[in-house]
C-alpha cells in the first residue's frame, strides 16, 4: 500500500493567545476525496493553509505527498495544487492565455504545456471556449479553468478551497463529475464547502469545531452515527452541542 | 437636521479611527512648512568665498570688512595674487572669489568708476546667481555710503528697491504655495478618497435606497473636511505670520474667505475625481497627477509662469491654484483687499460651479 | 406588495431581466432562487430604486419605482449582497447611524428586532469589520429593520455564511412574518427555497417557475429514479446512454436519473445495468426536490 498523501499528527496553530488549531490529526490517502467542513471561523482556512506550506505550523507535524510542511515547503508546493474560492485566474486573459501561464509558473516546459492543454482540454471539455477571454464567460466556465490550472503541473494533491460557491445545480454537478474523475486517475482531492449535501460526494469528511475535528468518517458513517438524516442535520447537531457552552459563540 | 449631523458625525469617527488620515491631515502642513520654509530654502548663509586684494588699500579693506560683517559670506582665502586660485577653488571648497584690483583706491577717488572681478563656482548655477546676486547688492551699498558728495558721481544709477518683500524672503513665496498645497490634499484627495470608498464598501448602494437625498450625502461627507481645511489654514498662516515673520497686510479675515473659497474649489475637485474614479486607489491616482503635480510646478508656486514655454502657460491658467497663490500673495504682501482680486475670486468660484455641475450630471448618467 | 410586469433590463447587449413576472403577497416570505448572474441581484436593485428598468413594469406597494422612488425609499429596508456597513464604526454605531439616516430613533426594545439584537448585544462594541460573516447578516439584518420597513428586500443575505448561521438567519426571517413584514430574498443555496412561502426560480434573467416549494416538486415532469452501484463512475456514463434518459447527474454518491418515461419502472433499469455488468445494483423511485425541479426548468 502506497503511503498517505496527507498526513498531519498534532498539528496546532496559535496566533497570540488564540489557539485557531488545536491538535489537528488526519490522514488522507492517494486517490481519496476528502472533505473538510466547518462553521465560518472553525479554523478551515488555516488548517488548509499550513497544509499547502502557506503557513508555519506552531507545533506538530504534517507531511504532504511526504514532505514536511514546515521544513520542505518548495516541495510541497510544487506536489500540490490549489484553487481558492477567488480563483487566482486573470479576466482579461483567455482561457488558453491563462493556462500557458501557469504552466510556465509550474516550470512545465512549452511541449509538456501543449500536451497538458490538450489533455484538459478533451477531458474538461474547454475546446470551443480556449480563446475567449474569461471575462466573457460564465462562472462555471471560470471554476472550470481555475480547476484545469489547479491541476496542470498534474500535482499529487489538490485542495479546494470553496470552490463551487454561487453556481447552477447543473454546473456544481458537473464540476463534481470533474472532481471524481480526477481522483479516479489517482490524485487526491482535499476540498471544502459550504453545502453540506456536496459532502456527500467525498469519501469521508471531517468536520471541524472551535478548532478541533469532531467527527472524521464516511459520510454514511456519520449519519448512522449521529441518527440524522442528512449531513446538514450532523452539521447543526454538533453546532447546537458546542452552544451550550455559551463562552463560545461567535 | 439630525441625518445630516449624524452623517457629520460619522465621518468624524471614520478620520479619528484612520491613523493614515490624521496624519495627512495634521502632521503633513507642518511638515511641509518645515520643508519648503526651512530645508528648501534658496537664500545662502556663510557661503565660503576667496578674496584677493592685489590693492592693501583702505578702502578695499573696508569693502572686505563689509562682506565680512554680512552674515552671507564666510572668507576662507584671504590672497595677494590669483595665480592659485583655481587651487582653492578645488582644495577649499569655494563657491565665489572676489578680486579687488590694483588702483581700486585710486579709482574709488578720482574714478573710472571701480572695479571688481567676481569668479564663481558654476558647478552649482543656482547657487552662483543666488551668491553673485548678494555681493553685487553689497558692493553697491558700500559705493553708494562711501562715495564724497563732492564726487562725480556716474551719469545716471539705478536703484533698485525690493517691494512687499523687501529681504527677498523666499519663503514669503512659498507659504501660499504650501497653503494651496495642504488645502488641496485634505480637501480634494481627502475627499475623493472618502467618497469613493463609500462606494467601494457598497455603502453608497445602501444609503442610496434610503430616503436620504444624496447631495445631504455629499454635504454631510464635505463638512468635516470643509472645518478641518479651514483649521488647516488658519494654522498655516499662523505658521507663516509667527515663525517666518511673513506679514498680512491685507485684511485678514477677507485673506479667510478667499481660503474658504479656494476650500470650496478643492472639495468641488475632490467630488469631481470620486465621480469619474470607482477605487480608492484611482482615486489617490487621479489626484496625485490631476492635482499634485499641476499645484506644485504648474500653479507658480515653485516655477514662474512667466519663464513656463508659451505653449505650457494657457494649461497652468486653469490650475485653480495658481489663481489662489495670486490672490494670497497680493492679500498678504500687497495688502490687497477684496475688490483688488476679484478676477481670482470669479474664477475660482466659476471653478467650483462648472465642477459641481459636471459631477452632478455624472452621477445622474450613472444612476439610471 | 410587489407588482413585476413584462420588466426588462439590459446592460449593452446583455438581456439581464428577460420579460419577468411576479407577484408578492403581504407577509409573505418570498424567495428567488438562482445562481450567481441569473439576474436576482439587477431585480433587488430595481425594487430598491437604485436603478431603472429598460421596459415594464415594477411597483412596490403601489407605488411606482420609476415615479415614486422617493416613497418607496420610505418603506423599504434593504440588505444588499456586498456586505455594506461601515467596517471601522462599532455595531451600535452603525446602528445608530441608521436609524439617524430614517430619522428614528433606535429602539432595543421594539418586538421586529428584539430578538435579533439580543444576539448581537455582547459584541455591541466591536467593529463591524471584525464581526464573523454570521454576525455581520445578522447586524446589517438589524440595520435593514431599525425604521420598521414593511417591505424586506435581502439580497443573497446568505451567500457564505456557515450552514449554521444560516440555519438561525433563516429562523429569523420566520419570526418575521408574524411582525408584518413582507420579505422577499434571493439565495443560490436550493436548500433554501423550502423555508420560503412561495419561490421563483430565475435563470439566465429568465423566471422558470413561480409558485409554493411543494406546487413546484409536484408539476416535476419526468419519472425519477435513484441509482447506486459499486462503481459509481462508469455507472454515470452508461446510464447517461440508457436511451429513455433525460438527465442523470449525482447527488452526492447517489444518482438521480430522469427519465421521459413513466411506464419504466425500476426492474427495467435494473436489468439494462445488470446488462453492462453492473452487479449490486440499487435503484427507487425518487421524489423530486427543488434542485431536481431547477435541472428540469433549466433544460426545458
Amino acid at each position: 500500500m502506497s503511503s498517505p498523501s496527507i498526513q498531519a499528527h498534532n498539528l496546532v496553530k496559535t496566533f497570540g493567545n488564540f489557539t485557531a488549531v488545536k491538535n489537528l490529526n488526519l490522514e488522507v490517502q492517494p486517490g481519496e476525496i476528502f472533505g473538510f467542513l466547518g462553521a465560518n471561523g472553525a479554523g478551515k482556512t488555516t488548517a488548509m493553509r499550513m497544509l499547502c506550506g502557506l503557513l508555519k505550523p506552531s507545533s506538530g507535524h504534517a507531511t504532504v505527498a511526504g514532505f514536511n510542511v514546515s521544513t520542505q515547503t518548495e516541495h510541497v508546493k510544487k506536489n500540490i495544487g490549489y484553487m481558492s474560492q477567488k480563483f487566482s485566474i486573470y479576466d482579461d486573459l483567455t482561457l488558453k492565455e491563462n493556462i500557458q501561464l501557469f504552466s510556465t509558473i509550474y516550470g512545465l516546459t512549452s511541449a509538456q504545456t501543449q500536451e497538458r492543454m490538450k489533455q484538459l482540454a478533451i477531458q474538461f471539455e474547454l475546446e470551443d471556449k480556449l480563446k475567449n477571454l474569461v471575462s466573457t464567460l460564465p462562472l462555471g466556465w471560470k471554476q472550470k479553468l481555475a480547476f484545469s490550472i489547479a491541476v496542470i503541473h498534474q500535482p499529487r494533491i489538490v485542495f479546494l478551497d470553496e470552490p463551487t460557491s454561487g453556481v447552477d445545480p447543473m454546473t456544481r454537478r458537473q464540476f463534481w463529475e470533474m472532481i471524481a474523475d480526477t481522483a479516479s486517475t489517482g490524485t487526491t482531492v482535499f476540498v471544502t464547502t459550504h453545502y453540506m449535501d456536496e459532502a456527500e460526494y467525498c469519501d469521508r469528511v471531517s468536520i471541524m469545531v472551535d478548532g478541533q475535528i469532531q467527527v472524521l468518517d464516511t459520510p454514511q458513517k456519520i449519519r448512522e452515527q449521529f441518527s440524522a438524516q442528512t449531513m446538514d442535520d450532523v452539521f447543526s447537531l454538533l453546532a447546537r452541542q458546542k452552544k451550550t457552552n455559551p463562552k463560545q459563540i461567535l | 437636521m439630525s441625518a445630516l449631523a449624524a452623517f457629520v458625525k460619522k465621518e468624524f469617527l471614520h478620520i479619528f479611527r484612520d491613523k493614515r488620515t490624521l496624519l495627512i491631515i495634521f502632521c503633513m502642513p507642518i511638515a511641509l512648512v518645515m520643508i519648503f520654509g526651512i530645508v528648501i530654502s534658496t537664500e545662502i548663509y556663510d557661503a565660503k568665498i576667496a578674496i584677493v586684494d592685489a590693492s592693501s588699500g583702505i578702502r578695499a579693506q573696508q569693502l572686505i570688512e563689509k562682506i565680512n560683517a554680512s552674515n552671507y559670506f564666510k572668507i576662507v582665502s584671504h590672497l595677494r595674487s590669483s595665480s592659485n586660485l583655481e587651487e582653492i577653488f578645488r582644495s577649499q571648497n569655494i563657491k565665489l572669489a572676489i578680486l579687488i584690483p590694483q588702483n581700486f583706491d585710486k579709482d574709488f577717488q578720482n574714478g573710472p568708476p571701480p572695479y571688481i572681478q567676481l569668479i564663481a563656482d558654476a558647478s552649482d548655477l543656482n547657487v552662483a546667481t543666488t551668491l553673485i546676486g548678494n555681493i553685487t547688492s553689497i558692493v553697491q551699498a558700500f559705493v553708494e555710503e562711501n562715495s564724497p558728495p563732492s564726487a562725480s558721481l556716474p551719469p545716471f544709477q539705478i536703484t533698485t528697491r525690493m517691494y512687499y518683500n523687501p529681504e527677498q524672503r523666499d519663503v514669503f513665496m512659498f507659504i501660499p504655495g504650501i497653503l494651496a498645497l495642504v488645502l488641496m490634499i485634505v480637501s480634494a484627495m481627502m475627499t475623493s478618497i472618502t467618497l469613493v470608498r463609500e462606494k467601494e464598501f457598497g455603502t453608497w448602494r445602501l444609503l442610496s435606497s434610503t430616503p436620504l437625498p444624496s447631495p445631504i450625502i455629499i454635504v454631510g461627507k464635505l463638512i468635516p473636511y470643509f472645518l478641518l481645511s479651514a483649521i488647516n489654514s488658519c494654522f498655516i498662516l499662523g505658521l507663516a505670520t509667527s515663525v517666518f515673520g511673513m506679514p498680512i497686510h491685507g485684511n485678514p479675515f477677507e485673506l479667510f474667505l478667499v481660503c474658504l473659497l479656494f476650500i470650496l474649489t478643492s472639495l468641488s475637485l475632490g467630488i469631481f475625481i470620486s465621480s469619474i474614479t470607482h477605487t480608492q486607489q484611482a482615486a489617490i491616482l487621479a489626484s496625485m497627477v490631476g492635482l499634485f503635480l499641476p499645484t506644485t510646478f504648474l500653479s507658480g508656486f515653485i516655477f514662474p509662469i512667466e519663464n513656463m514655454p508659451a505653449w505650457l502657460q494657457p494649461i497652468a491658467q486653469i490650475v485653480p491654484a495658481k489663481w489662489f497663490i495670486e490672490a494670497i500673495k497680493r492679500m498678504m504682501l500687497k495688502g490687497a483687499s477684496l475688490q483688488h482680486v476679484l478676477t481670482q475670486i470669479y474664477v475660482l468660484a466659476g471653478m467650483t460651479v462648472l465642477l459641481l455641475t459636471i459631477s452632478i450630471r455624472r452621477s445622474r448618467k450613472q444612476a439610471t | 406588495m410587489v407588482q413585476i410586469e413584462n420588466l426588462n433590463r439590459y446592460f449593452g447587449a446583455v438581456h439581464a431581466l428577460n420579460n419577468v413576472h411576479l407577484h408578492v403577497q403581504k407577509n409573505q416570505l418570498f424567495g428567488l432562487i438562482g445562481p450567481d448572474g441569473s439576474g436576482k441581484s439587477t431585480l433587488f436593485d430595481i425594487l430598491a430604486t437604485l436603478r431603472l428598468p429598460s421596459s415594464g413594469k415594477a411597483i412596490v406597494h403601489g407605488f411606482d419605482v420609476q415615479k415614486k422612488a422617493s416613497q418607496i425609499r420610505k418603506i423599504i429596508g434593504f440588505m444588499p449582497g456586498q456586505f455594506s456597513l461601515y467596517q471601522d464604526l462599532s455595531v451600535l454605531e452603525n446602528i445608530r447611524f441608521f436609524a439617524n439616516v430614517y430619522g428614528v430613533a433606535f429602539d432595543e426594545s421594539f418586538p421586529l428586532i428584539r430578538d435579533i439584537w439580543q444576539q448581537i448585544a455582547p459584541f455591541k462594541h466591536r467593529l463591524a469589520g471584525k464581526l464573523s460573516g454570521g454576525m455581520k447578516q445578522k447586524l446589517a439584518l438589524c440595520c435593514a429593520l431599525v425604521h420598521k420597513p414593511s417591505i424586506l428586500l435581502l439580497d443573497e443575505p446568505t451567500t457564505g455564511v456557515d450552514p449554521v448561521s444560516r440555519k438561525e438567519f433563516w429562523e429569523m426571517l420566520q419570526t418575521l412574518k408574524s411582525q408584518n413584514i413582507t420579505t422577499l430574498v434571493s439565495t443560490p443555496y436550493m436548500d433554501e427555497a423550502n423555508l420560503c412561502e412561495c419561490i421563483a426560480l430565475i435563470q439566465n434573467g429568465k423566471i422558470l417557475a413561480i409558485n409554493s416549494p411543494a406546487a413546484i416538486t409536484a408539476q416535476f415532469k419526468f419519472n425519477l429514479f435513484g441509482v447506486q452501484s459499486t462503481r459509481s463512475n462508469m455507472l454515470i456514463k452508461q446510464l447517461r446512454q440508457f436511451e429513455k434518459t433525460q438527465h442523470c447527474f449525482a447527488f452526492g454518491k447517489t444518482l438521480h436519473l430522469m427519465l421521459k418515461d413513466f411506464s419504466m419502472t425500476e426492474r427495467d433499469i435494473v436489468e439494462f445495468l445488470e446488462k453492462h455488468g453492473h452487479k449490486n445494483v440499487a435503484v427507487w423511485r425518487m421524489k423530486p426536490g427543488i434542485e431536481d425541479c431547477f435541472i428540469e426548468l433549466m433544460q426545458s
